[in-house]
């Protein structure tokens, strides 16, 4: 007869993970009890009220960790490192700043949510539900518990908490991908496409976790990392189980050749949406790759360099010269995404301690660049005859002129692009330069020819999109049109923050710098 | 018994489940293709729980079943609504996104 021993649950490390997995269950009630004219303002409310507090859950965690290098909870399962904790930071903040362009309404209170989304597009009762002013208030727990997931991804131990977290974040982007207000039939289209892309990736993603299981005889990263170096004559499972679980990360990661769905995803997703996706999914795996190469691989990584160069140059290349060819904004912006998870990769192969800071650095940068283009593309919308205001301008022909008619708009807009390139004074600007030099030092000198030679052609595809807004003529095409909706300020709000911390972490970056350089350390 | 030959009828059956999600065109039968693969790691998982006499694998094992049941709410919501749309299941008719 065994006794049960009751497993200590530390709290206090856990409570910025359960502040928003508990708003997201709570959000799941609100739908059920709250009338419906309260329930948008309470979820809103409680969404941003709990990323806000799992924001500073992480600050009060921050000295803590600091001191002690950090803290392997439930025997290993979890780890509470320093970049598990700026990792969720990261998230949570980048999370914090999504809502707030996922929950803003024009004047005629549209959100960029299909008012239900289980009605057939063009049918009756579609019509009835705009009708009738239906508010898809679902979207806030769902984007909880995708932020949920996302914040536990990078802090998992084991390969077992590792898919769960993965599925979790995965599931409601599936689920919100197909909600968009127009253009239903593609929204719906790319639901189906990263559902069924995603779930085969996190097919091969387990049977490698499964594999790595028969390999070590652990589920554990730290256990496996030791295997590595003592367990004799089973490297065919080694290898074929790393390989599959690379593929599972590298799909989430948007790197090539696992980017197909990118485009397609970004481009048929409701905007803010694809702005969430594209800075906190990549936060969240891009922390995971990280753990995995550090923690497993270190004894591995001279059989694993060409395999993760070879990932890294492609991605670079492939996102670039494909996005130069683009004609819509956020299929060119996609690419642009593609190319970035490449600059990212060269910060986590120079196998050093700047590479983590590199990278970490980088995520912030490109999360706030990402969700404040994606917050741009969502206020600039087509007309009709009549000046109704109908879906976004994403055709870049739509797009000419629109620095003369909304400077400040088209400002923000071409401060994210220049970001985004990678141009000084902005925080791309230093994330690039901080993984750039990362894998100088990690003597990966060849990624970063190719990375410098890619940002320069970048820079070609942004720019023109500046050269369109500010000194293109609209009169006589399509772009005259093209008009900036008015929303009721809350993406005009994350658009202003986005600026301020754009700038900011290009002109000022050594406070944050300092601090991702001091929590660069995982432990196994 | 062998329990090797568990591990090559895993591998067998996640062949089989890769070739069905790459080749088959309805949106249903491709989701199947992906609950077998799911279903070939389980079986790996529980056989090499076995070799290696620990409960880790079996453990693992109960969470992927209840994840792919999730899976299969999410998915088949999302194949439902687009065959509601479009009266066709078929991934090739899916393809409004190409340029």
């Amino acid at each position: 007869m065994t006794t049960f021993t009751a497993p200590t649950i530390a709290w206090a490390e856990l409570a910025p993970v359960l502040i928003v997995l508990g708003a997201g269950i709570l959000g799941v009630g609100v739908e059920a009890f709250v009338p419906q004219r309260l329930r948008r303002t309470v979820q809103l409310v409680l969404a941003l009220a709990a990323t806000a507090g799992a924001l500073v859950a992480v600050a009060l965690l921050w000295h803590g960790v600091h001191k002690t290098g950090g803290s392997r909870l439930f025997d290993g399962a979890y780890i509470l490192d320093g970049p598990a904790l700026i990792l969720q930071g990261i998230i949570v903040g980048l999370a914090l700043l999504a809502l707030l362009v996922i929950a803003d309404r024009t004047s005629l209170g549209e959100d960029a949510f299909a008012p239900s989304g289980a009605a057939v597009p063009g049918s009756d009762y579609e019509q009835l539900a705009r009708r009738k002013g239906l508010v898809l208030t679902e979207v806030y727990p769902l984007v909880l518990f995708a932020t949920g997931g996302m914040m536990i991804f990078p802090a998992a131990g084991d390969l077992l908490l590792m898919f769960v977290a993965l599925e979790v974040l995965s599931l409601p982007l599936y689920l919100l991908s197909g909600l968009a207000r127009r253009r239903r039939l593609l929204s719906q289209e790319a639901a189906m496409k990263y559902f069924l892309l995603g779930a085969f990736a996190s097919a091969f993603f387990l049977f490698g976790a499964a594999l790595l299981y028969g390999f070590a005889g652990s589920i554990k990263l730290a256990d496996i990392a030791t295997a590595t170096s003592s367990v004799l004559g089973m490297d065919s499972l080694l290898f074929a189980g790393l390989a599959m679980l690379l593929v599972g990360i590298l799909f989430k990661v948007g790197a090539v050749p696992f980017h197909a769905w990118t485009p397609d995803v970004y481009q048929g997703a409701p905007t803010p949406i694809t702005g969430f996706m594209a800075a906190c999914t990549k936060a969240a795996a891009v922390g995971v790759l990280l753990r995995v190469v550090y923690v497993v691989l270190p004894g591995l990584r001279w059989e694993l360099k060409p395999v993760l160069w070879t990932v890294a140059i492609l991605t670079m290349l492939v996102g670039t010269v494909i996005a130069i060819v683009q004609t819509d904004i956020k299929r060119m912006l996609a690419y642009s995404a593609i190319a970035h998870a490449g600059f990212i990769l060269t910060g986590v192969v120079a196998w050093n301690q700047r590479g983590i800071s590199g990278t970490l650095f980088y995520l912030l940068a490109y999360g706030i660049a990402s969700i404040g283009a994606f917050g741009v593309v969502s206020l600039v919308r087509e007309t009709n005859d009549a000046g109704e205001v109908l879906g976004e301008a994403t055709h870049l022909s739509q797009w000419a002129g629109l620095g003369k008619r909304s400077p400040l708009l088209a400002g923000a807009f071409t401060l994210f692009l220049l970001s985004l390139a990678g141009i000084p004074l902005t925080a791309g600007f230093t994330g690039k330069f901080a993984v750039f030099t990362a894998a100088v030092a990690g003597s990966a000198t060849p990624l970063v020819i190719v990375g410098v030679i890619a940002s320069a052609a970048a820079a070609f595809f942004y720019v023109r999109v500046i050269v369109l807004m500010f000194f293109t003529d609209a009169a006589g095409t399509a772009a005259e049109r093209t008009t900036v909706v008015r929303s009721e300020g809350l993406t005009a709000a994350a658009i202003s923050i986005a600026v301020a911390a754009t700038i900011l972490l290009g002109v000022l970056p050594s406070p944050v710098l300092t601090l991702v350089t001091q929590a660069a350390k995982f432990i196994p | 018994m062998n329990l090797s030959n568990y591990l090559v009828l895993a591998s067998i059956l996640f062949a089989i489940g890769t070739a069905t999600v790459l080749l088959r065109r309805n949106a249903i039968i491709v989701f199947m293709g992906v609950e077998l693969m799911l279903n070939s790691a389980n079986l790996l998982l529980v056989t090499f729980a076995r070799i290696h006499g620990d409960l880790q694998g079996q453990v693992m094992a109960f969470f992927v079943m209840v994840v792919a049941a999730a899976e299969v709410v999410v998915g088949l919501a999302i194949i439902v609504s687009i065959f509601r749309a479009r009266r066709s299941a078929s991934v090739d008719d899916v393809n409004l996104l190409k340029n």
